[in-house]
């Protein structure tokens, strides 16, 4: 059996195999699984071709985008279960069976389809620890998709996290790359709390070192992908590689940007933020959900009401508009924060 | 009540319209790198041409992601449906839907759309708003096998037939929903058998003969006119392409299988029943109209090749009637 070892937030100096994140997701649910026999999956073409085995047909697409290829030849067909396309029902199902033995992870296979099963992560997953008085634990992930630039509209293209974390009960995170994908994932299963585990599509193909064995990133930290001291820049999943791109920009300018990696959307990792500020003075969140009550206006605010004496710039943020995701490209290369739009805010606030 | 000459000609138009607008447009659309959001509905044509047959522009239907053929039976404009999937503003969404969203008001579509059996409540509701001024509409939700397992779907052919409205619930059955099979997903056998828990008719019908729907469809939206409230509509059909462009089929699916349904196309069903009918309409008509469709493709990608991109400040707008600009775009660092 693989070994579990406590790591960094980085990936360790030595590591010289690069994976994909796609299969850094893969490989963290297959070791969880080898590991937890308690540990299932469910979802929507997490295998395919279900019920098709006597025509040789097994794991035909192995989930939408490939996460879960393979899952079922090892784990066999009642622990990766492919499910109808009945969202509220196996959401549910996952929940109730993790309050009662399993440790469940359902896949949603579009963050904008939680509409269809909210009530049950909202109702059930979220207050159920609660309301019986800490009787129950529920240690139920929630793997999902977030992420526009793919042409795919206002239903296929959100990046709704906030509203999970605005969801007392719930914790979410938000891997950046294969590295923490795997940690964090790790975690999000072991955990005893209901998580939502939010995978950009626009990360999968990307490769960094990630280390074969097991090991696991906690919960709720974030971590600094870019030391620096003239401004301090949040990203929270892809926009973290947005700020480091802008941030490259402005070091020609003789700007010094701090880049720091959220990961965690809840609980949010606010000390590490303020350390961050207190030193650099300055705040640009970079996020890729919508502006109004969200991640990025909740840590501006808590930086404004325990670091206000050390901002030379007021805490700003780089989003999209409070508008729904449009489909033209013209209109979407907009809406999404790119590194132009960061270097600019960052220059107004450093002037 | 069997199709006119006229009506003949129409469903056979709507057809190879549908057929051609699927065979151009969605590789035009992914050459223009729009294509992940585009489902082509090539094999599946006879549904929505059998069933529109019988509706006006006043009646309404809420279709699927799968709803080119939807927009076509419904009388949309295959010019400024191109243009929508080009992302144009001359889209009858100005470029901000896309294959997914396709609504045209004035033609009673309430859009194509992008959460499975999302739409089947927006048709429920046009049909409550008939019955309750009285209008005489009625409306048809389509969705598909997979969305026969939504949960919305359920609740709404309850409430559709407890209040007796004027909805027909139209499931296109293609056999799979992305690469589950339908017998994987669904408890019975048909997904008509499940009119009999909501105390409506329902029917099943071959989906790859259009005459078949037509004739089925025409009883359904009848009875509903006539104030008896919804009905089930299965038709059985098939989809001859992957899910979407990137999908292979023949990973959860035998080369038999689409040869057996391939062979009962549903233009090519048309146009042998014709003939067997000793020639009601000649096969130099039916050719005709094949090449009226590929020349009206030619036309909409031009036309949608010319069609403007949206005004950078149009993503502000219609995000609602009324709600100020600056507190969209507040705080947001935007460059427009
Ligand atoms: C609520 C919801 N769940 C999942 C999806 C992803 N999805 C899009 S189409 C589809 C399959 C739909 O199958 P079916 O209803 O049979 O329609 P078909 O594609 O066969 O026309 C799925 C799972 C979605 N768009 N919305
Ligand atoms: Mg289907």
């Amino acid at each position: 059996m693989t070994t579990m070892v406590e790591t960094p937030m980085l990936p360790p100096p030595g590591e010289t195999r690069e994976i994909q994140t796609r299969e850094a997701i893969n490989e963290a649910l297959a070791q969880e699984m080898r590991r937890d026999e308690t540990v299932i999956i469910m979802g929507e073409e997490i295998a395919g071709g279900a019920g098709r085995e006597h025509l040789g047909i097994v794991d035909a697409w192995g989930g939408a985008f490939r996460t879960t290829r393979g899952l079922i030849q090892e784990f066999g067909n009642e622990r990766v279960l492919d499910t109808p396309l009945s969202e509220a029902a196996f959401v549910g199902t996952a929940i109730g069976a993790a309050s009662t033995g399993m440790r469940a992870v359902a896949e949603l296979m579009f963050v904008d389809f939680v509409g269809v099963c909210m009530d049950q992560l909202l109702n059930n997953a979220a207050k159920m620890r609660y309301m019986f008085g800490g009787q129950v634990k529920v240690p139920f992930v929630m793997l999902t998709r977030i992420g526009a630039g793919f042409g795919s509209a206002a239903q296929h293209s959100e990046s709704f996290y906030s509203l999970f974390s605005h969801i007392p009960g719930l914790k979410g995170v938000c891997p950046s790359d294969a590295y923490t994908a795997k940690g964090l994932l790790l975690s999000a299963i072991r955990d005893d709390d209901p998580v939502v585990f939010f995978e950009h599509k626009g990360l999968y193909g990307e490769t960094c070192p990630v280390p074969e064995e097991m090991y696991t990133l906690p919960l709720g930290k974030a971590r600094t992908v870019r030391p620096g001291s003239d401004i301090t820049m949040v990203g929270i999943s892809k926009m973290t590689w947005v700020a480091v791109e802008a941030a490259e920009e402005l070091a020609k300018e003789g700007v010094n940007a701090e880049v720091i990696d959220l990961l965690s959307v809840s609980p949010i990792d606010y000390d590490h933020v303020l350390d961050s500020v207190r030193r650099t003075h300055r705040l640009l969140v970079v996020d890729e959900d919508t502006p109004v009550c969200s991640i990025s206006s909740d840590i501006c605010a808590r930086v404004a009401e325990e670091a206000f004496d050390y901002l030379d710039a007021p805490p700003s943020r780089v989003t999209p508009p409070h508008t729904p995701v449009p489909y033209s490209r013209a209109l979407e290369n907009l809406y999404v924060p790119n590194a132009e739009r960061v270097v600019t805010a960052a220059r107004r606030l450093m002037s | 009540m069997a199709p006119d000459r006229d009506t003949l000609l129409e469903l056979y138009r709507t057809m190879t319209t549908i057929r051609h607008f699927e065979e151009r447009g969605v590789p035009e659309t992914g050459q223009r790198g729009m294509s992940a959001s585009v489902h082509s509905s090539v094999g599946q044509e006879a549904v929505p041409t059998g069933v529109c047959a019988h509706l006006t522009d006043d009646d309404y239907i809420g279709s699927t992601h799968r709803g080119h053929g939807h927009c076509i039976a419904k009388g949309v404009d295959p010019k400024l449906m191109m243009a929508e999937l080009f992302g144009r503003s001359h889209g009858p969404n100005k470029g901000k839907g896309g294959s997914m969203h396709i609504a045209d008001m004035s033609k009673g579509m309430l859009g194509t759309n992008g959460i499975v059996a999302g739409s089947v409540p927006l048709a429920v509701g046009a049909a409550l708003t008939s019955k309750i001024q009285r209008l005489g509409r009625v409306a048809v939700a389509f969705f598909g096998d997979g969305g026969a397992n939504q949960g919305v779907l359920h609740e709404c052919m309850n409430l559709a037939s407890v209040w007796k409205l004027p909805v027909i619930f139209c499931c296109e059955n293609n056999g799979y929903a992305e690469s589950t099979p339908v017998e994987y997903g669904l408890s019975v056998a048909n997904v008509a058998d499940r009119a009999a828990g909501y105390d409506m008719p329902g029917f099943h019908v071959d989906g790859m003969d259009v005459f078949a729907v037509y004739e089925a469809a025409g009883e359904a939206v009848s009875r509903a006119r006539a104030g008896d409230g919804p009905a089930l509509l299965e038709a059985r059909t098939y989809r001859y392409y992957g899910h979407t462009v990137f999908d292979n089929p023949l990973t959860y699916r035998t080369k038999e299988e689409e040869d057996h349904w391939r062979a009962r196309d549903p233009l090519l069903t048309f146009r042998n029943h014709m003939i067997a009918q000793g020639n009601v309409i000649t096969a130099e008509e039916l050719d005709q109209m094949d090449e009226e469709a590929r020349v009206l493709m030619e036309e909409a990608v031009a036309f949608a090749d010319a069609s403007p991109l949206p005004e950078p400040h149009e993503i502000y707008e219609d995000v609602y009637a009324d709600y100020p600009v600056d507190m969209m775009r507040r705080g947001a660092n935007m460059s427009v």
